[in-house]
């Protein structure tokens, strides 16, 4: 995956035409455009409640939209489980709350989906898991529980668990807002490694550092809405809309 | 005219804590099957299983279970069905302890974080597996003390199992007790022995707690 280069742009990763999510009578997504290309990384921010969580937790299917036309790697996203399956292969996520599974060791989280989903052998799936856990430089703590981690350590062990799967795409939903202050930055360089590489990510986080250091591109969504979308130093700079600027006034203090 | 309380008394009562101990076995095993099969209903996602699962586990669990017994012995025979003593208590045990153990897994299964099955299917992992290698083993671990204090409770109630004519522990001190007119000793040796018998299970499930709470 690391030998994926940023030229290679111009296959789509993420095609999402008029989605609509609905709770209710609440729209939480309201006719989403999106188009996602390989290599790129995005990043997603907007106030709470702005359907950003919303929107990648379609993606992958954790969420169903109503209506609309969602592709993710080549699988249009439908209630078949088929469609359901094959997208949740082809992405990984990393969530706020990590979600790691506390019965099982550092590594063993790193190795089940590959066993169970790939059909990797024990040894093969310790390979790939250690391989991993040492880009995000955690090797030593393969043998410990979760519970024995720091946040920032779990964190990263969240983000070798979804990378064991080899995923065309990553989807981040907040990594860093769960963690003490002098946890996110060994998280956010992990990140900053990952989009260097040329992975494709998408990250809703309010780290506006992280966005300024690696974005392709900044959406601001709000109300449901894709509001804003372009490069981070114009949106940093010249933000197009009202709600943006009151948001980044917020957010930039 | 009263007989002397003798070591032979004690050995009687000991044949009866073997049936107690049989007929317990008998409530764990055919209690935990069916208990599975109620879970399993209850946490699928066909609403009409769970609520069959739900409404049966009303019925049962408001029902004393030596009603239950009265029902499968007398009432199976009553309409005909001639039913052995043994078979009686086998079914009316394992609907009694179904009820329970069908619940208390229930509960357990749903007290796994939602994030769990999250992180599960975000891996691709089917639901069949997020449930077999993710959710159970946690569950697990939440319903070993219910469960065991179940156990307990379901081991001592087996007395109730004497209504029907089986010679169990607490029907055989009966027996001696009327025979030897010496009641305190007779009943105080009957509750040792329960207690021998529960004591190791509640050792056991502390000791399980503590390996599975890595």
């Amino acid at each position: 995956m690391s030998s994926i280069e940023r030229t290679a742009a111009g296959i789509s990763v993420v095609r999402a035409s008029q989605v609509c999510k609905y709770y209710g009578g609440f729209q939480a997504l309201d006719h989403i455009d999106l188009n996602v290309e390989k290599g790129e990384t995005i990043v997603v921010c907007g106030p709470s409640g702005s359907g950003k969580s919303t929107l990648i937790r379609c993606l992958n299917a954790l969420e169903r939209h109503q209506s609309g036309k969602l592709t993710v790697c080549g699988v249009e996203v439908n209630d078949s489980r088929q469609s359901v399956d094959a997208v949740r292969r082809k992405t990984g996520m990393v969530f706020q709350n990590f979600n790691l599974f506390p019965h099982m060791t550092v590594i063993e989280n790193c190795m089940i989906a590959p066993m169970k989903v790939r059909g990797m052998s024990r040894d093969q799936a310790r390979a790939t898991a250690e391989r991993f856990l040492a880009r995000v430089h955690i090797p030593e703590q393969a043998d410990k529980y979760p519970a024995q981690l720091s946040g920032g350590q779990q964190q990263r062990v969240a983000i070798a668990r979804a990378l064991s799967m080899s995923p065309e795409l990553m989807l981040f939903d907040e990594p860093t807002s769960a963690l003490d202050p002098e946890m996110v930055r060994e998280v956010l360089d992990t990140m900053v490694e990952l989009a260097k590489e040329g992975s494709t990510m998408i990250c809703v986080t309010h780290e506006m550092n992280f966005a300024r250091q690696v974005a392709d591109r900044v959406i601001f969504m709000d109300r449901g809405s894709i509001v804003e979308s372009g490069a981070p130093e114009a949106f940093f700079a010249r933000p197009e809309t009202e709600r943006a600027r009151e948001f980044l006034a917020q957010i930039l203090n | 005219m009263f007989q002397q309380y003798s070591l032979a008394h004690v050995q009687f009562m000991l044949t009866g804590l073997g049936w107690t101990v049989t007929l317990a076995l008998i409530a764990l095993v055919g209690g935990s099957i069916a208990g599975s099969v109620l879970t399993l209903m209850r946490v699928s996602s066909n609403a009409i299983l769970s609520r069959i699962a739900q409404f049966y586990i009303f019925v049962v669990q408001g029902t004393p279970l030596l009603v239950t017994l009265f029902i499968a012995y007398f009432g199976a025979s009553y309409v005909g069905f001639a039913v052995q003593p043994l078979v009686a208590i086998a079914v009316a045990f394992s609907f009694y302890a179904a009820a329970f153990l069908g619940d208390i897994w229930r509960g357990a299964i749903q007290s796994v974080p939602g994030g769990q099955h999250e992180g599960a299917h975000a891996l691709g992992l089917s639901r069949v597996a997020a449930m077999r290698y993710i959710i159970i083993p946690q569950a697990i671990r939440i319903a070993t003390p219910p469960t065991v204090g179940f156990f307990v409770q379901l081991i001592k109630n087996t007395s109730l199992a004497s209504v029907v004519g089986i010679v169990e522990l607490t029907r055989t001190a009966q027996i001696v007790s009327n025979a030897t007119f010496k009641p305190l000793e007779v009943y105080l040796t009957a509750a040792l022995f329960y207690f021998l018998v529960c004591f190791p299970i509640t050792l056991f499930s502390r000791r399980l707690e503590k390996r599975l709470n890595v």
